[in-house]
């Protein structure tokens, strides 16, 4: 079967595949992240040397990999469209500057009170850390930067540009664990090696990082639309939206 | 169940990272709805101006304004 990929890139065609995509992972989003905090609050064992402190790594790890995620997502549709030049495009990036940034947020949130109990610290300056704030701080400024550019296409490129900068963070922060000695743990669950934790542990994580990401997906996706409305008002189609389906 | 909400004493920790992913995930939520609402209407006013006509429009702002 072909799919005509070129039909959806544009707004008009988009925007009601949008709204099934985001009931559909919404729906998604609520039944995994309700298993995986079953798992991980009830069923996972109390971990040995970290008691019930370690429970916090069901919401870290998660958020702390989607913030990556998506900020390499908000690059690659940056870079899309500063290469061809698509409206769509860039407004798939502006939808996802909030998510990620609230995704990043919660990493280090998270983070904070994962590392009081277990370092003897809510905050270090460690490379890990450190790198993760940065990225929190990419977001803002991503999104402080167009709200600053009143024409949406300027905004359109400046933001492009600074997105595709500071992708360069990303690998920082990935590799960061490995790059210096930080107070930071190494990685958890890694390609090359068996997971260092018991079983239910690693299904907790993998279900809870299946609901934060259809999460993301689905807020993502109901933000553009909101974007595409906002941006295409002038436009005929707009219009009959408007008229057809009223507010809600 | 008193077990559970105590999490072997680190209650405080655990609690606060949930509570606040949950507050997030709430707020978050509302925001995105109140971003919607506001953008139909911003575009339903847009309309209702350029359905007034351009010739009417200036005219009027020219009245309420003395």
């Amino acid at each position: 079967m072909i799919v005509n990929w070129f039909r959806y890139s544009s707004p008009v065609s988009f925007y009601p595949l949008a709204g099934r995509l985001s009931r559909a992972f919404g729906v998604l989003a609520a039944g995994f992240t309700i298993a995986g905090l079953y798992i991980g609050l009830v069923v996972a064992p109390t971990d040995a040397t970290q008691g019930d402190a370690y429970r916090i790594i069901f919401l870290h790890v998660p958020t702390a990999w989607m913030a990556m995620l998506i900020y390499l997502a908000m690059a690659f549709w940056s870079a899309l469209a500063l290469g061809f030049n698509t409206r769509l495009s860039a407004m798939m990036a502006q939808a996802l500057a909030p998510t990620g940034a609230l995704m990043a947020a919660l990493a280090l949130w998270s983070g904070a009170f994962w590392g009081r109990p277990t370092w003897g610290t809510y905050w270090a300056w460690d490379a890990r850390m450190t790198s993760t704030l940065i990225l929190l701080f990419l977001y803002l400024g991503v999104i402080a930067l167009r709200s600053a550019i009143d024409d949406p296409r300027r905004a359109d490129r400046a933001c492009a540009l600074l997105s595709l900068v500071g992708a360069v963070n990303v690998p920082i922060i990935y590799f960061s664990v490995q790059w210096w000695n930080t107070l930071h743990q190494g990685s958890s669950i890694s390609f090359t090696s068996a997971p260092k934790m018991a079983m239910t542990m690693v299904e907790g994580l993998l279900v809870m990082t299946a609901g934060v990401w259809s999460y993301c997906i689905a807020v993502t996706l109901a933000r553009v639309r909101s974007i595409i409305v906002e941006r295409e008002r002038g436009s005929g189609w707009v219009a009959s939206l408007i008229a057809r389906q009223g507010a809600r | 169940m008193s077990g559970f909400f105590a999490m072997g004493g680190y209650a405080w920790y655990v609690w606060m990272s949930y509570g606040a992913a949950a507050v997030a995930v709430i707020v978050e939520i509302l925001a995105l709805r109140l971003r919607r609402r506001h953008a139909f209407d911003t575009a339903r006013m847009a309309q209702d101006a350029d359905a007034a006509g351009p010739a009417t429009r200036p005219l009027a702002d020219l009245r309420s304004n003395g």
